[in-house]
């Protein structure tokens, strides 16, 4: 083996994650502390392009409504989630049938999903979802069109995505758990709701930690969705940071403005992850 | 009771514990709620696009006239050729990326060399950029590469993956070095071995790679999104949006494209789904 031969292997992934993820991130580090001028030359503003965004009530709104976005989708994803796997675990063959049908719509792609929930969304009376409003003594509800029913209907639709994703992390942390206790809270005659409370939750700890981690890294992009059911709208009122960011960078050229905002995005993504990271290990120790 | 103790408790609710049969007639229908719910969406979506549509606000669980009507209009709007593009970008994406964890793994898992650590932490540190984050200065090195415009800027990006190349780098690790140095003395170089010794180990591995990569590339948007700048090269999920806004089209052919564009990846991971267990919880734990 030479020295080079390693070099060799990892040629091609060097090359493409330096085009494709390192030279982006420092172009965007650049660019936020610059206003881009196409053929006129970048001119360097120091921080008016962070400045702009923080002040800018576009941005300001959109970073409320991305932050109750994120959380929304990650409270409702994580406890549905978890309803869902305490239900459908077990090893019969039915139930994996169950499950497999259930975690489809992590598996359909988001503009399937986006097309599926803007025709069952439909705002008249009698759409699909007015209609089951309407079953259960509520609604009709103008859904993703009204302005203050837009954000929850996204929310929901992410949560409908999001918790059989979150259902299989749970089962896979609860065939994990110690089976003899659960025999030893039965023979202490405790019922089901204190074995989940006192032997199923406390040993899903690491996965929780798991998902509060991922729900950090992808809750705070959302774009897709946003972008195919709302773009934003009406009036502004499902706009997230990211589909700000679009329109900013490439429908407005202002690619400054654009690349401050992703850099905000992208040191409250990491922050966050630390945050969850430390008190993981913190509550390890203890 | 004596049966119900004597059975193991071996989950969490004890569900299959249930003796009476209300209780598990309650099990059951509370089963179908949640296939409703979850799947009912999408079946709903399969039912309608072979359904004449003329309502275009709801869709129909219940099959009734079936015609393919829905298809044949969908096929005049070149529906065809956005699936055409579709299967290149995920063919060829998903071979470069395969090809390129693949060999970046071997050095990684393989090798021991100065600065090995320090690509690791670089590689694995791009997990924690979302690419959206990334997507206007992305947009930018594209159009400076000259490859906006073309299927070739939404294939050569996905090929650095950081999630495969972890997950070939962790089995690889396992696989005892006993037989590599057997296959040196047999006087093998470094690329029989990789091709003829540890791949052929990497079986389950690239499956769970296989069908992670192509569940993500067929559900990529935003990288099209930013690379195409004509109908020519737009992906399925990426027309979808233009056949919606379409007034002529109406609905059916919506729904016909909707479908075609969710089938590939929910047949992938039904055929598939051992492998893509195994990723999920193994790329969950990377974090």
């Amino acid at each position: 083996m030479t020295r080079t031969t390693p070099w060799l292997f990892l040629a091609p992934a060097l090359v493409l994650f330096a085009a494709f993820k390192f030279t982006p991130m420092w172009r965007a580090i650049e660019m936020s502390f610059h206003e881009v001028r196409p053929y006129l030359g970048d001119r360097w503003v120091g921080w008016a392009n962070y400045q702009q965004v923080a002040t800018d009530e576009d941005f300001l709104a959109a970073i409320g409504q991305t932050i109750v976005l994120a959380l929304g989708q990650t409270a409702g994803s994580i406890i549905i989630g978890l309803a869902l796997a305490l239900l459908l675990e077990g090893s019969a063959r039915q139930l994996w049938i169950v499950r497999t049908a259930v975690f489809l719509p992590t598996v359909a792609a988001m503009a399937v999903v986006a097309e599926v929930w803007r025709i069952l969304y439909y705002p008249a009376p009698d759409g699909t979802m007015n209609t089951i409003l309407g079953w259960l003594g509520a609604g009709p509800s103008q859904f993703l069109n009204g302005e203050d029913s837009s954000l929850l209907s996204v929310m929901a639709v992410g949560i409908w995505r999001g918790a059989p994703y979150d259902m299989m992390i749970f089962l896979a942390g609860l065939a994990g758990v110690d089976r003899t206790l659960y025999e030893a809270s039965a023979a202490d005659g405790a019922g089901i709701f204190r074995r989940i409370w006192h032997v199923t939750l406390p040993s899903l700890r690491p996965v929780f930690a798991i998902l509060f981690t991922l729900a950090a890294i992808r809750g705070l992009r959302v774009f897709t969705e946003v972008f195919l059911l709302t773009n934003g709208g009406p009036n502004g009122s499902t706009e997230v940071l990211m589909t700000l960011i679009y329109k900013l960078g490439l429908e407005r050229g202002e690619l400054g403005v654009a690349a401050a905002g992703s850099m905000i995005l992208l040191l409250a993504t990491v922050l966050l992850t630390l945050a969850v990271q430390f008190s993981r290990a913190r509550g390890q120790k203890r | 009771m004596r049966a119900g103790r004597a059975e193991a408790l071996e989950t969490a609710l004890g569900l299959h514990t249930l003796r009476s049969r209300w209780a598990r007639l309650g099990k059951w229908v509370l089963y179908g709620l949640l296939v409703m719910v979850f799947a009912g969406p999408l079946l709903a979506l399969l039912v309608s696009s072979f359904t004449r549509v003329t309502d275009p606000t709801s869709l129909t669980l219940w099959p009734s006239e079936p015609t393919l009507d829905n298809f044949r209009a969908a096929f005049e709007r070149d529906v065809l050729l956005y699936l055409g593009n579709s299967f290149i970008v995920v063919g060829g994406g998903l071979l470069l990326q395969i090809a390129v964890s693949i060999s970046a793994a071997y050095a990684l898992a393989r090798k021991k060399f100065p600065g090995l650590r320090l690509v690791f932490l670089l590689i694995l540190s791009t997990m924690m950029l979302p690419e959206e984050v990334l997507a206007i200065p992305l947009s930018l090195v594209l159009s400076d590469l000259n490859l906006v415009g073309s299927l070739f800027g939404m294939i050569i990006p996905v090929g650095a993956w950081a999630f495969s190349v972890l997950v070939m780098a962790e089995f690889m690790k396992e696989i005892p070095m006993e037989l590599e140095e057997a296959a040196r003395l047999d006087g093998a170089g470094d690329l029989r071995i990789f091709w003829s010794v540890v791949l052929p180990l990497c079986r389950p591995a690239l499956g769970v790679i296989g069908i992670f990569g192509f569940t993500m590339i067929w559900d990529q948007y935003l990288l099209p999104l930013l690379v195409a700048t004509d109908a020519q090269q737009f992906t399925l999920p990426l027309a979808l949006r233009t056949l919606r806004s379409d007034e002529e089209v109406g609905i059916g052919v919506l729904l016909a494209s909707a479908l075609l564009a969710m089938l590939p990846s929910v047949i992938a991971f039904i055929a598939m789904q051992r492998q893509f267990m195994r990723g999920l919880t193994s790329g969950a734990v990377k974090g």
